[in-house]
Parts: structure tokens; C-alpha cells; sequence
């Protein structure tokens, strides 16, 4: 497990966030909004990792929320972030136009470990909401090309709408830089051909021909999806290691301290939030 | 390290010692219950409880702080006047506990609300006599090693003075005429006796040993069921509770202008909303669930991460839990004892 001992760079104190000024906005679906935003100076230029998270604080009494990253560290300036519409802070983030500004902490978590996943073939799996945090990691192997073997990405959503990034995905399916596969639960009318129907597991069998010691997957979705993706990634023969999930909780502080997201002792905004499939059956309740 | 004796008609004068150097708290008598107030005089240091119905947390972690004030523009951490603060007659269990909160909050990330409380407090520790819930003597709390700059070990007409930091000295230094550095000729026998005393008063009958694996083979016991049923989800045994210190922050907005603050308080884990997310998914749903994380936490996580538990065993929890859920009854049924229950 990586440990986090960085502290958060950009912030003056553990808890008072900077601001950030949004210069793009578009919808990815109907509730969930893409968001870039730069510091007031300028450039943000802190370093983090694809699967670090960053609490976002709005200065308008909606308080404060851990979000994903879901740009890439290898295109510096700028953070985004894809943010559901579904709870208070959100419906107020969603009022917000470009050249407004908000708070923001961090980065904070462990991130993918991209160090030990270079040199080695790689397989994502997405469900709905999960390309957010993973898109981080996508651009960062695509743009980090030669460093990695072997490109698997597999996403299922619920259906054509609730896809998010998916003119960018469609876009991919013809990249020869990474084997890509979608499908929704139900409903591809407009995309035979390029969007499948059925679950995410079932674009497993596009899954042959891998070498399971050297290949890394990483996965991120709603909760029920990770014990049936999981269970793919063994009868493939990975070891347990070698599956990385990025999970969520409720965090209030994203350093330890509010004690929202613990697990046994383990903080999920500072040990996690990518765990190890090792770490999910060694310590009850991750999953 | 540096002892020396304290008579007892001494103690009301060190009060204007500690008054020279900031605001002296010390455990006051209401009703039935003692708490730790700001005193005025010497005459109201009287009385060693056993227990206060609060911790010194609240001193070092108040139930509210002001973390940020924000407008328009900016947020910015919210600043403070913090008073030097003495709490005067803290137990080893209660410095313990605030060795926990140390090592808790500077591992990794350094809280800087608890660090300027923390720095500006001196701890004056006194010894004590377990009563029937007192169980120190099961969580290597009963004495103290580090954290205090001055420890009383009160052997009758006198106190012994153990000087645990360099602040301490400088009281000792201050307090002319009211130290002696000469030690009397019973203080051996004294001690032994003490001692010997004080370990003779533990009848708790709990015992940890063994725990840490209990509550893994223990995880899906009927019991725990059991007592989520009884659980009131009232949070009280995490508000007495020396160690803990989960919290939440709200935002305020003023009235007449768009700024506001962020405000931190103490939170529970018994708490339905605790591990709720947006979206409306709840990780920890049933009390039962909750119950569990709480005894995971104090007797076999926090060992995982520091190497002790983060129960001090000061029997706060076994006083005040409205329905008998408390260390004493959990550690028993996950021994398969019989537990008697009065309710």
C-alpha cells in the first residue's frame, strides 16, 4: 500500500483551500458537468497522480466534497474535473459559469501506482461514473505511450446517455494506440457496431491472449460492479495484486483526521482510495 | 529525571504559580458530576475525582472551531487567541490519551487546530486510585512515561513530584519555598505501599488479552447483531471518549453579507449519517455495523497503526452508555462470556 506522507503543496495550511477559476465548462451527460479550472494566478502547476482525489470547497455556504481528477498530470496548467449532480454542493457547482471561481485542497490519496505499472501490459475497466477518475490514467498511459505494453480499456455504462466522455471514446475505437471496447446495459440504437448491449463483464471475451504476471488492471465503478469484474480479472489469472480498485466514502477532510472514510485502520483519502485486490480480502468492508 | 516534594498545604499556593503563566483549569464538583473548569483561586483546587464527565479533549479539541472564514474572494484559516492553558490533576490515563492525540495528529498530515491548542497547554497529572470501572491497568495506561511536564504522586501529607519537561522545571524553579528538593526517609516504604495499593483497587474484571484476535474471528457474531439492536446511535460513548476525534465541518453564512465560516465539530461514528454519501448509498447502514467499527477501531486498528490500543481504559464509556454497551460488555462477549445484562 502506497502511504501518503506528501503534504498539499498549493495550500497554505492543512485546511484552508486556495481558489480556482473555472475556464471550461460542458455537459459530459445530463447530470454530470465537466469543470476545468486554473488557479487566479495562472497555471496550476502542482504535481499529483492519475487517481488522486481534491476537495473541492464552494465559498457559498454548500461546503466541501472529495472529487476525482479526471485530467492527467502529463497536461500541466490546468485540473478537471467530471462531477455528478447529486447532492447539495453539486446542485450549486452546477449554477456556477465560466470565469467563476471556487475553493480547492490537495491533491490528496495514494493515486494509481504508475511506477510500478510502467513496462506492463494494462487493462481499465470502467463502469459508469468510474471513467471519471480513470480518464485520468487513460491520457496518462496514452500520453506516456512507449512506457507501457499492451492497452486494454473496457467501459460499460447503463446506456447511451449516461456515457460519459463518449464522443472521446467513440473517437478512440479507431486509435491503434489501445484496444478499446463499450457497452451499455441496454439500448444501443444510433451505435450498433461501435457500443455493445450487455454488462461490462461480458466484453471479457475480447480479454484473450494475456500474460497475467505482467499485466496490471485497474477498475472503478459503483460498488456492486467490483465483485463481478473482480471475479473476471482471477479467472484470468491475475495475481491479487496486480488488481487496483479505486474506491469511495464519505471524506470530510481528505488527510485522516475527520475519520469518515476509515476501514479498519486504514484512511481511505490517504492509504486509498486505490486499493489493491489483496487489501480488499485482507481487510473487511473495502468492498 | 528530576524529583522533588510538594506538602500538601502547598498545593492551594502553586496555584499562583500557574496563574503567572495562563489559565489554570483544574476538575470542579457539579451536582453529581466533576468537569474541568477555569479556577480562580488555590482554595478551589479540593477533590481528586476519578473521572471528569468530559475529557481534557475538550480543551484541546473543543466541541466547535472556527476553521475558516471565506467571502467572495478567499478562504482563510480563522484565527484564534488560544490562552496557555495548565489543566491541573489529569490522570495517567488522560495524558496517555492525549499522547494518542499526538501521535495521531502529526502522523502524516499536522493538524494545526489541535497543534496551537496543544502547545499552549501545560499538564499537571495527578495519581489516582481506580474505582470499579477504572481498567488502566489492562491498556499499559495506568502510568505515564512521557507528555506531562509535572506528575503529583500523592503519598498522604505529600505529593511526589516527577518533572517530566523542561516547562515543568520552570514552575518548580517558580514556585519558591513551596518544593522541597530533599526527599523524607519513608518515601521508599511510601511508594512501595502505594503502589501496592493502587493495583490492589482494580476489580473491573476485564481482560484484553487476546482481543485483537477475537474481534477478526469474532466479525460476524450474533452479539454484535444483539447489541445494535439496543444501540441508541446517541454518540455519547464517542463524546466522552478521550481518544476519539472524528469530526465534520459545516458552512455558516452570514446574514447581511456573502461571507461566511467553516465550522468543525465533533462527529460520531454511531451516527446513521456518518459514513453516508452523496447519492445516498450508506457504507455502515445498520448501528450494528457502527458498533463494530467503533471496537475495531479502539482495540485492534489503532494497534495496527501505532502499536497500542487507543483505549486508556479510564471507564468513561462503562459510566455513560444509557443501554450497557461499553468495552466492559463487548470484550466479554467476544470472550463467550456470560454477560449480565440489567436492563
Amino acid at each position: 500500500m502506497n502511504y501518503n506522507t506528501g503534504i498539499c503543496k498549493p495550500n497554505p495550511d492543512l485546511y484552508t483551500p486556495i481558489m480556482m477559476k473555472i475556464v471550461e465548462i460542458k455537459d459530459l451527460t445530463e447530470d454530470v458537468r465537466f469543470f476545468k479550472v486554473k488557479s487566479l494566478e495562472g497555471d496550476y502547476d502542482a504535481p499529483y497522480q492519475p487517481g488522486q482525489f481534491m476537495m473541492v470547497s464552494l465559498n457559498d455556504g454548500a461546503g466541501e466534497a472529495p472529487f476525482s481528477i479526471t485530467s492527467t498530470p502529463s497536461r500541466p496548467g490546468s485540473i478537471e474535473f467530471g462531477i455528478r449532480k447529486v447532492g447539495k454542493l453539486t446542485e450549486k457547482l452546477f449554477t456556477y459559469k465560466v470565469g467563476d471561481s471556487f475553493g480547492m485542497r490537495g491533491p490528496f490519496g495514494n493515486g494509481f501506482p504508475v511506477e510500478k505499472m510502467r513496462g506492463k501490459d494494462i487493462l481499465i475497466v470502467s463502469g459508469g461514473l468510474g471513467s471519471v477518475p480513470l480518464r485520468s490514467l487513460l491520457l496518462y498511459i496514452l500520453d506516456n505511450r512507449n512506457d507501457f505494453g499492451k492497452f486494454t480499456y473496457l467501459y460499460g455504462a447503463k446506456g447511451i446517455g449516461e456515457m460519459v466522455y463518449k464522443e472521446d471514446f467513440l473517437e478512440m475505437l479507431s486509435s491503434d494506440k489501445l484496444k478499446l471496447h463499450l457497452t451499455v446495459d441496454k439500448d444501443n440504437s444510433g451505435y450498433e457496431g461501435k457500443i455493445e448491449e450487455g454488462l461490462v463483464t461480458n466484453l471479457f471475451r475480447y480479454v484473450t491472449d494475456i500474460n497475467p504476471e505482467n499485466t496490471m488492471a485497474a477498475v472503478c465503478g459503483p460498488p456492486v460492479m467490483y465483485k463481478f469484474v473482480v471475479k473476471e480479472l482471477l479467472k484470468l489469472n491475475l495475481p491479487k495484486s496486480n488488481i487496483l480498485l479505486s474506491l469511495e466514502r464519505r471524506m470530510k477532510c481528505g488527510v485522516g483526521k475527520c475519520g469518515h472514510c476509515i476501514i479498519d485502520y486504514i484512511y481511505t483519502c490517504v492509504n486509498g482510495p486505490v486499493f489493491t485486490y489483496w487489501d480488499v480480502i485482507h481487510t473487511r468492508e473495502l468492498i | 529525571m528530576r524529583v522533588v516534594i510538594l506538602p500538601k498545604e502547598s498545593e492551594p499556593k502553586l496555584y499562583d504559580v500557574l496563574n503567572d503563566l495562563g489559565e489554570v483549569w483544574a476538575p470542579v464538583q457539579r451536582g453529581e458530576v466533576w468537569r474541568y473548569e477555569k479556577i480562580d483561586s488555590g482554595d478551589k483546587i479540593k477533590g481528586n475525582p476519578t473521572r471528569t464527565l468530559l475529557p481534557a479533549k475538550k480543551l484541546l479539541l473543543p466541541q466547535e472551531i472556527n476553521m475558516l472564514d471565506f467571502d467572495k474572494e478567499k478562504f482563510k484559516k480563522a484565527s484564534a487567541e488560544i490562552p496557555v492553558r495548565i489543566i491541573l490533576g489529569i490522570h495517567p490515563c488522560g495524558i496517555n490519551a492525549i499522547n494518542i492525540l499526538d501521535e495521531f495528529y502529526s502522523t502524516d498530515f499536522l493538524d494545526p487546530f489541535y497543534r496551537e491548542r496543544k502547545d499552549k497547554t501545560i499538564l499537571i497529572g495527578k495519581s489516582c486510585i481506580p474505582d470499579e470501572f477504572c481498567f488502566c491497568d489492562q491498556t499499559n495506561t495506568k502510568i505515564v512515561e512521557k507528555g506531562y511536564d509535572l506528575f503529583l504522586t500523592d503519598l498522604g501529607d505529600w505529593y511526589l513530584v516527577w518533572i517530566g519537561s523542561s516547562k515543568g522545571d520552570d514552575i518548580v524553579k517558580k514556585g519558591v519555598g513551596l518544593f522541597n528538593e530533599e526527599m523524607p526517609k519513608d518515601i521508599h516504604s511510601k511508594f512501595i505501599s502505594w503502589r501496592k495499593d493502587q493495583n490492589s483497587k482494580f476489580r473491573h474484571g476485564i481482560d484484553l488479552e487476546g482481543v485483537i484476535d477475537l474481534m477478526e474471528l469474532e466479525y460476524n457474531a450474533d452479539f454484535w447483531t444483539e447489541l445494535g439492536e439496543k444501540c441508541l446511535s446517541c454518540g455519547q460513548c464517542t463524546m466522552v471518549c478521550p481518544t476519539c476525534t472524528c469530526f465534520n465541518t459545516i458552512d455558516d453564512m452570514e446574514l447581511t453579507k456573502p461571507a461566511g465560516h467553516r465550522r468543525r465539530y465533533w462527529d460520531s461514528c454511531m451516527f446513521r449519517e456518518y459514513s453516508l454519501v452523496a447519492g445516498g448509498h450508506n457504507f455502515r447502514e445498520a448501528r450494528s455495523d457502527r458498533l463494530k467499527l467503533w471496537y475495531t477501531h479502539k482495540l485492534k486498528a489503532f494497534i495496527g497503526l501505532f502499536g497500542s490500543p487507543s483505549c486508556v481504559g479510564c471507564g468513561r464509556c462503562i459510566t455513560t452508555c444509557p443501554v450497557d454497551i461499553n468495552i466492559k460488555t463487548v470484550v466479554a462477549n467476544l470472550k463467550g462470556m456470560e454477560v449480565k445484562n440489567e436492563l
